[in-house]
């Protein structure tokens, strides 16, 4: 065990590294600093001066690791637009994704489970052919277009919910205002939640059935009921225990996706969050943003996706280790 | 002499129709519509050009004061516009025509791409084996921890900052096709190299390599051939999800843009005009992106149901 996470970490490091040299290559060739600096009205020699003095003459490798050195030190450059260090506009923006996410991920745990192990127990009432049919189409539906219909059908046509922004926050500490302090703030996070939500749905519930139907075929199962144990319990207790492991890896890989998604979501309810932060950081050019962004969500998928492995080997004692550390 | 024979060679398509799949195919009245309908959609889209009633290409033929008519069925209408006008003052029906041709393409060609590259990585994966198999897992492995869209993002904004969207909207479809086609391929590589490593047991792999065959000549021509049912059934998932993808791109502007539209930049556009009342610039268009992408799912989960193969989870 203790072998595999050593190189599970070390390919976490490895990972993160080729992540902040794809940085280092976009801060490299997108934008000129100095412009941003000193503007247009600079004599050439001047500008030499200045080149020297950032250092922006030094080799690839010497900017590389100043670079790398004032990265791990939480220095990802200074916002251009905000004129602010990077790391503190991102970590501003990130408590909206971040609820934006908890709230989905809250849709998606207390819809799926119920709903994938109904499908599974009775796969041929018209309500789980009925539930199937619109998991097909779920999954047919781009996440911005539910947004978009979502906001014309509630905010537009019935006027029930607000269609862009956060509402009323309650602040809670450092950079984090939440949204579930006030009626107001519920009302805000509600669309983006369920349209954010409605991408990954279908997918656990079809995964959850899938799984769930498997492990109803299983010895233990018939032996259970043979035993008398109340259905309730085999199916709640017994059968989900065991389905959620398939479930548990591919819900982290999704953690990573959703942060993807919730570029779309937030372009859609003008979310103030990393994702709608980082695509008017593209249209500004805002190159050290767009490396922040890209190296702060690049921490964020290798650090879900170490953790998911590990307690997959160790929630799993049947996983062989050497197998996977190969 | 010859004794007449009353039964002729089966063709091609009599073997396909009276096979297993052609069986499953005319029991199953959702993948024959389904079927019906993208092949109604794949033909109108490709002949755009001359079922197209305008050019939405041709400045000439754009008119700004034919802007936001509505459908022929909403007061107000232009009957020169069987589905109104977008905001541009196009003509909507043909936007589509061309828009939905641009979607279907990009989501084709990304797909061969991945397939080529996911197809031979897959089998030299699987048939080589020991270090460089396990490298190139733990690439596919790495890649796939990465959402494909997060990848694309990054990569079109980037792209598009760095050459500015001059450039970037002239070449828009080279960059879609090159980051949906790379950022999936391992999703082909996993599940090739799964059944490579299934099928290279086998007693025909063997009498094969006896025969003094190349290892080329057996990948390609006595593996491949029979792993090409998950690779089908992956196929027409992988179609849905690019062209998802391609519409998710373009509608964040990262993708087609408005003077050459997809589905997506479509969609977009209208967007702006949603809250104005002009719902079809909008609506139109999703509906047949989503009815699109829903006909390749339900026709892949036909496949996957007719074939069975034994794919990846997850």
């Amino acid at each position: 065990m203790f072998a595999y996470l050593v190189k599970r970490v070390f390919q976490a490091i490895a990972v993160m590294f080729v992540i902040s040299l794809i940085g280092f290559a976009i801060q490299d060739n997108l934008g000129d600093p100095l412009r941003e600096l000193v503007g247009q009205s600079v004599s050439e020699e001047v500008r030499q001066e200045l080149r020297d003095e950032l250092g922006l003459n030094d080799s690839f490798v010497t900017q590389y690791l100043r670079f790398a050195g004032n990265a791990l030190q939480g220095d990802l450059g200074t916002s251009y637009f905000f004129k602010e260090p990077a790391l503190d506009v991102i970590l501003k923006k990130l408590p909206a994704t971040m609820e934006l996410v908890f709230g989905a991920t809250i849709i998606i745990i207390g819809l799926s489970i119920p709903v994938g192990v109904y499908t599974a127990i009775y796969p041929n009432t018209i309500l789980s052919r009925l539930v199937m049919g619109i998991s097909i189409i779920g999954i047919s539906v781009p996440v911005f277009l539910t947004a978009i219909l979502m906001i014309f059908v509630f905010s537009v046509e019935y006027g029930w919910f607000p269609s862009y922004g956060r509402g009323d926050l309650v602040h809670v500490f450092g950079p984090w205002e939440t949204n579930f302090a006030t009626v107001d703030g519920w009302m805000h996070i509600m669309l983006p939640s369920i349209a954010l939500a409605s991408i990954m749905l279908p997918l656990f519930v079809r995964l959850i059935r899938a799984e769930m139907m498997e492990v109803l075929q299983s010895e233990y199962v018939k032996y259970a009921k043979a035993k008398g144990i109340r259905p309730w319990r085999i199916y709640f207790v017994h059968a989900l225990k065991n389905t959620l492991l398939p479930v548990i890896t591919v819900g982290g890989v999704q953690i990573g996706t959703m942060v993807a998604y919730t570029i779309l979501t937030e372009t859609v309810f003008q979310w103030p969050g990393m994702g709608f932060m980082f695509l008017e950081a593209v249209n500004r050019v805002d190159t050290p943003l767009i490396v922040a962004y890209l190296i702060v969500v690049g921490f964020i998928f290798v650090v879900t996706n170490t953790i998911v492995d590990l307690i997959y080997g160790l929630v799993n004692p049947t996983v062989n280790l050497a197998r996977m550390g190969a | 002499m010859s004794s007449l024979s009353t039964t002729s060679e089966p063709t091609r398509w009599s073997l396909i129709w009276n096979s297993n799949i052609g069986y499953s195919f005319r029991k199953n009245p959702v993948a024959i519509v389904s079927l019906a309908i993208f092949l109604l959609i794949a033909v109108m889209s490709f002949c755009a050009p001359l079922i197209a009633p305008f050019d939405p290409y041709d400045p000439g033929q754009i008119d700004i004061m034919n802007s936001e008519y509505p459908p022929l069925w909403v007061d107000g209408a232009d009957p020169q516009f069987m589905l109104g006008t977008d905001d541009q003052g196009r003509d909507l029906w043909s936007t589509i025509l061309y828009g939905t041709r641009l979607s279907l393409l990009i989501g084709i060609c990304a797909v061969g791409l991945q397939a080529i590259l996911g197809i031979s990585i897959g089998l030299i994966a699987g048939y080589v084996g020991g270090r460089v198999d396990s490298l190139l897992m733990r690439m596919a492995d790495i890649q796939l921890s990465f959402s494909t869209l997060m990848v694309a993002i990054i990569f079109l904004a980037v792209t598009q900052a760095m050459f500015g969207s001059e450039t970037f909207n002239q070449y828009a479809v080279y960059f879609l096709i090159a980051v949906i086609g790379v950022a999936e391929w391992p999703q082909y590589a996993r599940t090739v190299r799964a059944t490579v490593l299934a099928e290279k047991k086998k007693e025909y792999v063997d009498s094969a390599r006896v025969l003094g065959f190349g290892p080329m000549r057996i990948m390609v021509r006595h593996i491949l051939p029979n792993s090409l049912s998950p690779i089908f059934v992956i196929s027409t998932v992988q179609v849905a999800n690019a062209i998802i993808s391609e519409a998710s791109l373009s509608f964040l502007g990262l993708g087609m843009p408005p003077s050459q539209p997809s589905l997506g930049s479509l969609i977009s556009s209208g967007f702006d005009y949603i809250f104005s009342g002009s719902w079809w610039i909008t609506a139109i268009p999703g509906i047949v992106l989503v009815v699109l992408v829903l006909v390749i799912n339900l026709l892949g989960d036909w496949l996957r149901d007719a074939l069975n193969p034994k794919l990846y989870k997850g």
